[in-house]
């Protein structure tokens, strides 16, 4: 009896259950589509985990205010600690000492210890206000105890243990003398040493014990303005620093003299490279000890000099020439140098030198392949081992321009790389694949001039030939890896495989970082196929990539353009490239002499099939890009329906232009916002490649509601200059980027930045924090024609009378948000969705059903019919919403997406610190078989079917011809 | 002196909020000077066309935008005549597919304002001159202004919008403007609406409230349908193992 009650409740569960949208994926589905790749920034401070020798870890503080451990044996993280963004979180230093690792962060604000084994966080403390300076371990007895920091008007020292306050002494002369170094040798005593620049430096002696001041001495040195940049401390507390001017070392022992002994370099016989500032660098193996005798002195970019100091007398032990990079390396009681030094155009060798004696250790040469298409070698992270016959071992972590990491192993073997420019992408798109090279062959027919109908018979039996071959050989691999286990088939990707899929649901992603390094890696795998590094690209670039030719044009290869504008001047340079392999293009871009204020793409082509650039310089002439005579005159014949819109934030002007045919161009309107009120804070257009499949709305008593499908339409937003909470305001101006006219103008008072909007279709959504109600909002403005479509056949800006309707509703959003994007798809069919980038790392998938300003207040039967949801004030957050489940996105600053072959299907990128890709279906995978799809049923089902009815058939032809006999 | 025929069509209420348009009618053909004679608190600003053969701006005085002081700003054209000149001309320009602009400067529409700051610069708009000819000069002017009553931008449509072509014969069609003016002032955006959303609740619950039916379990509200499955479950289970002890007997 119970049997059928279970069942009928199963049964009920499981309609509930197919009721509710499940958007979630399934346990067996992670990481099938989708993929994340974990990036910390560029390397700050690095240190080698040396406490343990089989350890294998190296601890990374980064620009990007990360800190972690990575494997130095796979380049994966081990853990990683992300901090605030900006100074905040800002790593002042890095302290490594055994299993402890200490921090010191957001300019001498806290200071922490983590325990790098585990990467859990031993202590933190909150130190006193004051600007960092510097920071030291101190050690007494061979055994390091203290913590030393230094800000500017003060020096604490810590316990290493538990981070507790031993002591803290005010510096005498705080105000004038510029602190910036202290010292400790594990005499008991810790050495303060500041400048007053161009004076003279201070010397104060702390007892380690209590922080009474032992001794204060000021010694003359009125070349000196900066002890970090030119000084060193060498040997048993002696302070080595470099003058430029006159060319000569210095030396002071901090604990006796008080006076600096000059020694001219001449007199060393070394001369300085002109305009180069020679660098000091000295080694203190362990922090409780002396500092090493031993120093090395950079006089010029390819120079290096091991120099020791030897009973008061500098002796040279070794001149390193040509040397790109040296630094020193310890393990145990030994201590190396490890330098880099260049053999050819691409290649580099490191060896390791005795720095006792300078002498060239046997077997440690280790060859490096400098890539000509990543940046110039900028740092020398060396890991030494010690080897059972007691020799010294090395790798070394290889830091370039290009904030990349590769870690080498005798005799010259990549362990790994980490490319860390990935963390700043900046911009990106996604490129279709292209064909095979079978299938190019049956595409390149229909390009070519007919030459005779016998010679296209044999070309298209030839390549159906060659189809016909390619087909077998897939399906003999198909045969062949089924009979593998699963794990073994590789699905190695190589730039020579690339190839559009069935679904074109694999495409190539061009990043554009900000350190100027270019990738190009597989949408599917997260594999890097290319990278190119541009030079010389100004730290304050602004960045725009274009398509201006995809792959659908077989025998021109897909080309893209990067514009790349100095901020400051104006400047702009163009980078044209192929984005399926990385190369330059032949095609020259052209130069460009005068700032450019305006970039557009036209649906124009050249005879070659790539799209028209255009640029707007600050003359207002425009070039154009390629500039061939076709693209010449069809502009010439284009010119009067070619307008484009400048936006001057600083002066609030937003100016209309149309193209004239000699290629200059008038002003035709201008709508100025008074600068004093509010400031334009972002225009947002529609993008070009977006499609909307259905023209209106049905009504629940079937009339239909047409939408304003303007795709000239800009949503301009401003920002009060008030910034008073009851008379702070954003303001969103929807204007028409052709004819100028204000299309709508809307004032969200009580209101403040920063304002994220997404603007398609009919529709424009805009999110804003709420001064008033202290809570994060969204906003809906949907533009209609209303019932009736002025003029249904095309869309023209000058002819469009009447102004839509606008309808308008807002929603309390329980979260803020870091960025936020729209769906987008093929042909525009499936429903849109929301991606919107949570500060918590998670990507939230919100139906635009719920963004819809028609929601009823009051339910009605019409509303009813229109599946219309009730309104509700608050937007709830639903965790099967969130499309990366457990894989959390750091920091995430932008949400690319991009359509497929399938309908259903949207790619979507979000990247910050982290890149995730994935894929969304907004209206379920309504094209696509399931994963678990019973093939056997339906097959078994229609074969039996299809016997059924033969045999029935078969019968029924016997009843009836036994029926005729009767 | 005339007054001005003005017919405010005051608040138009639209479906999310209230968009506050005035518009005015305008006489046609009246001098400017005439209405610079106006009270001195009202304050007249120049509204500007241009429209040449070869598009390079010759603005000439098309009209006067007339601000009324006080706490209730008001606007209102008077326009001149275009003279035969200027209709051949239009039409010279629309058979060249030419455009038609206008501008006004940057003016706040509080009068009172106007002493306070001098802005420089101008608003512009344009408009095809073949729609302009074919729509016999009826179009409709709108000022953007932004909170504060400061013009931002101006825009010109003309009823009917398209250029089909037709030839405008008629001289005197091309002498008078037909125009319609409105100011338009941002829209308050509406904020999430929790109070409306809170008394619905309410009633709901109070509707709960009053109908303790609803209130009731799902097995007290079923509890006959549940009872009366269950015996009829029972009965046929209990009916069956006789009919199987029966088939074993024979």
């Amino acid at each position: 009896m119970t049997v059928p009650m279970a069942k009928f409740f199963l049964l009920s569960f499981k309609v509930i259950m197919l009721c509710l949208a499940v958007d979630a994926v399934f346990e067996d589905q992670v990481g099938k589509f989708d993929w994340r790749q974990q990036y910390v920034g560029n390397v700050r401070f690095a240190h080698f985990d040396a406490h343990l020798q089989s350890s294998k870890k190296v601890i990374l503080a980064t620009e990007k205010n990360v800190f972690a451990a990575v494997n130095t044996r796979t380049g994966e993280l081990f853990w990683r600690h992300v901090d605030k963004n900006g100074p905040e979180g800002n790593i002042n230093a890095l302290l490594h000492h055994g299993q402890d690792a200490v921090l010191v962060v957001g300019n001498g604000r806290i200071l922490r210890s983590w325990d790098i084994n585990v990467g859990g966080l031993n202590w933190e403390i909150v130190l006193d206000s004051g600007s960092f300076q510097a920071a030291s371990f101190v050690g007494q007895q061979d055994t390091v105890k203290n913590v030393a920091v230094l800000k500017k008007t003060a020096l604490s020292l810590h316990y290493l243990s538990n981070g507790h306050q031993k002591w803290i002494e005010n510096l005498p002369d705080g105000e004038t003398v510029d602190y910036q170094f202290v010292y400790s040798g594990g005499t008991g005593e810790v050495y303060v040493l500041g400048v007053l620049p161009h004076s003279h430096i201070a010397i104060v002696t702390y007892s380690v014990d209590d922080g009474e001041i032992i001794k204060q001495v000021s010694v003359e040195a009125p070349w000196l303005s900066n002890i970090q940049s030119s000084c060193a401390m060498v040997s048993q507390g002696i302070l080595m620093c470099m003058d430029t001017l006159s060319t000569s070392l210095y030396m002071l022992d901090v604990h006796a003299q008080t006076q600096m002994t000059q020694i001219p370099l001449e007199s060393l016989g070394l001369h300085v490279a002109p305009d180069f500032l020679p660098v000091l660098v000295s080694a203190q193996p362990n922090p409780s000890r002396r500092p090493l005798s031993e120093f090395l002195l950079q006089l010029s970019p390819d120079h290096y000099l091991l120099l020791q100091l030897n009973n008061g007398q500098i002796v040279t032990l070794r001149d390193f020439k040509p040397a790109m990079l040296a630094s020193f390396a310890t393990t145990g009681d030994k201590t190396v140098v490890a330098v880099m030094s260049p053999k050819n155009k691409t290649a580099c060798s490191v060896n390791l030198f005795s720095a006792e004696t300078g002498r060239r250790l046997l077997d440690t040469t280790l060859n490096v392949n400098i890539d000509p298409n990543s940046g110039k070698p900028e740092k020398l992270y060396v890991q030494t081992f010690l080897k059972k016959d007691d020799s010294v071992g090395y790798r070394v972590m290889l830091q370039t321009e290009d904030h990349t990491l590769s870690f080498l192993q005798q005799p010259g073997r990549v362990v790994w790389t980490r490319e860390e420019s990935l963390s700043d992408v900046v911009t990106m798109e996604m490129v279709d694949l292209p064909l095979t090279g079978t299938q190019a062959e049956l595409e390149g027919e229909f390009g070519k001039k007919a030459d005779g109908l016998m010679s296209m018979v044999l070309k298209r039996l030839s390549s159906q030939l060659i189809l016909l071959q390619a087909w077998v050989a897939h399906l003999w691999k198909l045969f062949y890896d089924a009979r593998k286990p699963h794990s073994q088939v590789k699905n190695d990707v190589s730039i020579e495989t690339l190839s559009r899929d069935e679904f074109n649901l694999q495409k190539m992603m061009v990043m554009v970082t900000a350190s100027g390094k270019l990738f190009g890696i597989d949408s599917k795998t997260g594999t890097i196929l290319w990278r190119h590094y541009l030079e010389n690209i100004p730290s304050n670039a602004a960045f725009k990539l274009m398509v201006q030719r995809t792959t659908a044009h077989f025998p021109h290869p897909p080309q893209c353009t990067l514009l790349i504008k100095d901020k400051d001047t104006g400047l702009t340079t163009l980078h044209v490239f192929n984005p399926i392999f990385g190369k330059k293009s032949h095609v020259a871009p052209p130069a460009l002499p005068q700032p450019i204020l305006q970039s557009l793409m036209l649906p124009l082509m050249d005879q070659d099939y790539a799209k028209v650039l255009l640029l707007v310089d600050d003359q207002y002439k425009v070039s154009a890009f390629p500039s061939t005579k076709n693209v010449l005159q069809q502009l010439q014949e284009m010119a009067s329906s070619i307008f484009f819109y400048l936006v001057d934030s600083i002066q609030g002007r937003l100016s209309g232009y149309r193209l004239r045919t000699d290629l200059s161009t008038e002003l035709i309107w201008e709508v100025v916002i008074p600068t004093e009120i509010q400031t334009i804070v972002s225009v947002k257009g529609k993008r070009p490649n977006e499609h909307v499949h259905s023209q209106g709305r049905v009504m629940g008593d079937r009339s239909v509601l047409y939408k304003y499908l303007n795709p000239n339409l800009l949503a301009v937003v401003t920002e009060s200059t008030d910034m008073h909470q009851e008379r702070s305001f954003i303001g969103i101006l929807l204007i028409d980027g052709v004819s100028g006219r204000i299309i709508h103008e809307v004032v969200q008072r009580k209101a403040r930045g920063p304002v994220h909007v997404v603007h398609s279709e009919n529709w424009v959504v805009y999110e804003y924090w709420s001064t008033k109600s202290r809570r994060n909002e969204f906003s809906v403005i949907e533009l209609y024609e209303g019932m009736e479509l002025y003029n249904s056949t095309v869309f023209s800006s000058l002819d469009r009378p009447h102004a839509p309707q606008v309808l308008q509703q807002s929603y309390i959003f329980p979260s803020s948000i870091s960025t936020m994007e729209a769906t987008l798809t093929e042909k525009g069919i499936t429903s849109r969705h929301l991606l919107i980038g949570l500060p918590s790392g998670g990507i939230l998938s919100l139906p635009k059903m719920f963004l819809d300003p028609r929601r009823p207040e009051i339910i009605s039967e019409q509303s009813r019919e229109e599946n219309l949801i009730p309104y509700a004030p608050e937007l709830i957050i639903r965790t099967e919403w969130f499309v990366n489940y457990n894989q959390t996105v750091s920091r995430v600053r932008g949400i690319y997406t991009a359509p497929s072959g399938l309908e259903s299907t949207c790619l979507v990128v979000a990247y910050g610190l982290d890149i995730y890709q994935t894929r969304v279906y907004p209206s379920k995978q309504f094209d696509v078989l399931k994963d678990d799809y019973d093939y056997m049923l339906i097959s078994s089902v229609l074969f039996a079917l299809f016997f059924a009815t033969m045999i029935s058939k078969r019968l029924a032809e016997v009843k009836l011809l036994n029926r005729a006999w009767r | 002196m005339k007054p001005l025929i003005s017919l405010k069509a005051t608040f138009i209420s639209f479906i999310v909020s209230f968009v506050c348009i005035k518009i005015a009618w305008c006489n046609n053909g009246r001098r400017v000077s005439d209405a610079q004679d106006a009270e001195f608190s009202d304050f007249s600003v120049p509204l500007e066309h241009s429209f040449e053969v070869d598009d390079v701006g010759r603005f000439r005085v098309r009209g006067a935008l007339l601000l009324k002081a006080g706490r209730e700003s008001g606007v209102s054209l008077s326009q001149n005549h275009l003279t035969q000149d200027d209709r051949i001309k239009l039409k010279d320009v629309a058979s060249v597919d030419g455009l038609y602009r206008i501008r006004v400067p940057r003016v706040s529409l509080q009068a009172d304002r106007q002493m306070e700051r001098h802005m420089e610069g101008y608003l512009t708009a344009f408009v095809r001159a073949c729609a302009m000819v074919e729509s016999h000069l009826s179009d409709v002017i709108t000022l953007h202004t932004d909170l504060s009553g400061t013009l931002i931008g101006i825009s010109i449509v003309t009823l009917p919008g398209a250029c089909t072509g037709t030839d405008v014969e008629d001289e005197v069609d091309l002498e008078l403007f037909n125009t319609t003016l409105s100011v338009m002032a941002p829209v308050n955006a509406p904020g999430p609406e929790t109070a409306l959303f809170l008394e619905r609740m309410e009633q709901e619950s109070e509707k709960k409230g009053k109908n303790p039916q609803e209130q009731k379990s799902f097995f007290a509200k079923y509890w006959y349908l549940i009872l009366g499955g269950a015996i009829f479950l029972m009965a046929s289970n209990s009916a069956q193992p006789p009919a199987g002890g029966g088939r074993e007997q024979s």
